[in-house]
């Protein structure tokens, strides 16, 4: 059976389209990323998926249950950890997590059983009668993470589960999560525009950008599609190194970035030196090479022709960080 | 979805109760301002001027001003419970009352049962300040009818608060509201001087203004006074809270999160 699973789903705000046309399904118990930049729709799909927003057209399932016709089923069966922060700080983390049991419909000595043992899952046990006002930013993700499981779900969202957070606190989250999705066999749907969360965490990853999936695959697949090794040369004039090694069959994918000669080539250290030489005889001067192994940001460089960075900083994000920073 | 559960109100009225008592300096708030109302406004009044408008002979201001003001004080605060939307919808919590197997229905219930009771708590408190100033309600049976006549005022303008903060986008509305609804809904509600020998103008928005109708009923429980006879405020405060609860209703049920 199949935890999600997405037909042509379209989004419009107006005429612009948030989601544009998109198709994937999520198996069950597997982590499945959406990455892409900001913008690009991986909140509106979750917020489709979760009911609280209608699609434009096309269709999606969550557990077997349509979005559209069976709302309150879909709801039974998912879990979600929103974006920005959604907890009341004016109540402790046990009581948040009492609050939400109820509103599920639970029974006591379920309640209990269950807020203990979720709270042990992320380490809050000990901190479940403080006020969630003094909690620290990771604290509260925890929690959220804690109540999006409290009602058994089939399928947990995780919408950008460590924006915002330190390098520290992220690499904990990414081990609870891991965690979880061991000792519970829950699906997961997680978004992020970092490269290195969707690479640590996901079994497969969507890439996304402007309201449209690109390609899905296993993070491996999808760095051996960039395939090969990337060399980054820096010389006084790329468009001429380029016109230079244009013949060379031996070089994949050739871009001029930042200006920066990328090259996608098969055995790279047996090339650097041929690339060197090459430039040099043509009196080209040399500022730097490197050479690494690809990462899932060549991958999105690779279908989008941008980095991931270049699409950050949008006004949604800034607000809600300072909303973040003035809630701690 | 059941369309009413009553697990979910309650849960959401626990929620309003715990935090409104964990706020204290809330609740001292809200005690110290009508007690300035009456030892400052009321004392003076009562002092400097002769109140002796037909038929309120027997009292002093005073006496007059507290009605009024337990009216002021459930406007404010059932209003306000209401548009604590608003912050729920700003601080991210509103999506998790959203994505629950709840009806809509029966989160604006919760959300009227928590504001009622917070309401009703800071409305007692005003009579509890008033008994210091001498202010004395004649009986049990008549204490009662004001409480059941605070519930009905405070539900409608919960639901009022409701309909309002589902239709904003942001907190910036709360100022407009504050500023052009409650504002004029407090100063037109006859709180602070009675309907009697007033120009027709100002008469004629003072009976469009619902508060009228509930200090009006609150005086003639009270102190046995009133305006209009109490069967014409009942009716109109139970069309106004039947209204403005369905009215929130509707538009909680529409707003997207």
């Amino acid at each position: 059976m199949l935890a999600i699973e997405v037909f042509s789903l379209t989004k419009k705000f107006n005429e612009f389209k948030a989601i544009d046309n998109v198709s994937f399904s999520v198996k069950e118990g597997e982590i499945f990323g959406m990455l892409g930049p900001n913008g690009a729709g991986k909140t509106t799909t979750i917020r489709i998926l979760s009911t609280i927003l209608k699609p434009t057209e096309g269709k999606a399932f969550v557990w077997g249950y349509d979005v559209v016709k069976q709302p309150d089923r879909v709801r039974r069966s998912i879990g979600i950890v929103f974006q920005d922060q959604a907890l009341d700080d004016r109540l402790t983390g046990l009581e948040n997590l009492d609050f939400h049991a109820r509103l599920y419909g639970m029974k006591k000595e379920l309640r209990r059983k269950r807020i203990k043992e979720v709270l042990h899952l992320v380490d809050l046990w000990e901190k479940r009668n403080t006020l969630v006002k003094y909690y620290s930013g990771g604290m509260c993700r925890r929690l959220e993470i804690a109540r999006g499981l409290m009602h058994y779900p089939k399928v947990l969202f995780l919408d950008e589960p460590t924006l915002g957070l330190d390098a520290q606190t992220r690499r904990k989250i990414w081990e609870h999560i891991k965690i979880l999705n061991k000792r519970e066999k829950i699906a997961i749907l997680l978004t992020t525009h970092y490269m290195d969360e969707a690479d640590a965490l996901c079994d497969r990853v969507g890439i996304i950008d402007k309201g449209k999936i690109l390609i899905i695959d296993k993070p491996e697949k999808l760095k051996s599609m960039v395939g090969k090794d990337l060399i980054s040369i820096k010389v006084s004039s790329p468009e001429k190194m380029i016109s230079l090694i244009s013949n060379f069959e031996w070089v994949g994918s050739k871009k001029i970035y930042d200006n920066t000669v990328h090259l996608e080539v098969k055995e790279g250290e047996k090339r650097i030196p041929l690339l060197i030489e090459l430039a040099q005889k043509n009196s080209l001067k040399v500022d730097f090479v490197s050479m690494r192994k690809p990462t899932l940001e060549d991958v999105f460089l690779h279908f989008t022709g941008k980095t991931i960075r270049e699409e950050e900083g949008s006004l949604r994000e800034r607000i809600s960080a300072r909303i973040r920073a003035r809630r701690r | 979805m059941k369309a009413i559960s009553f697990e979910a109100i309650y849960v959401l009225w626990l929620r309003e109760v715990k935090a409104f008592v964990r706020a204290r300096s809330r609740i001292i708030g809200n005690l110290v301002q009508p007690f300035f109302f009456m030892a400052i406004l009321g004392i003076g009044f009562k002092s400097s001027m002769r109140f002796t408008p037909p038929g309120f002979e027997r009292i002093d201001y005073l006496q007059f001003l507290v009605p009024g003001l337990v009216g002021m004080s459930i406007l404010f605060s059932s209003m306000f419970a209401g548009l604590s939307i608003l912050w729920d919808r700003q601080f991210g919590f509103l999506r998790e009352i959203m994505v629950a197997p709840v009806s809509r229905l029966s989160l604006v219930l919760g959300r009227v049962a928590g504001g009622m009771t917070t309401t009703l708590l800071q409305a007692l408190s005003i009579l509890l300040v008033a008994h210091v100033f001498g202010f004395r309600i004649k009986g049990v049976a008549e204490f009662f009818f004001s409480l059941v006549l605070m519930i009905l005022i405070g539900v409608g303008f919960v639901g009022m608060g409701v309909a309002f903060a589902s239709k904003m986008e942001d907190m910036h509305g709360f100022q407009i509201v504050m500023n052009f609804i409650i504002m004029p809904i407090f100063f037109l509600s006859g709180a602070l001087f009675p309907l009697e020998g007033l120009p027709s103008w100002l008469s004629f928005l003072m009976y469009l203004d619902p508060l009228t109708y509930g200090v009006d009923a609150l005086r003639k429980v009270m102190l046995g006074i009133s305006h209009f006879p109490v069967a014409v405020d009942l009716s109109i405060l139970f069309s106004f809270c039947a209204v403005m609860l369905t009215l929130g209703s509707i538009f909680f049920s529409q707003c997207e999160v």
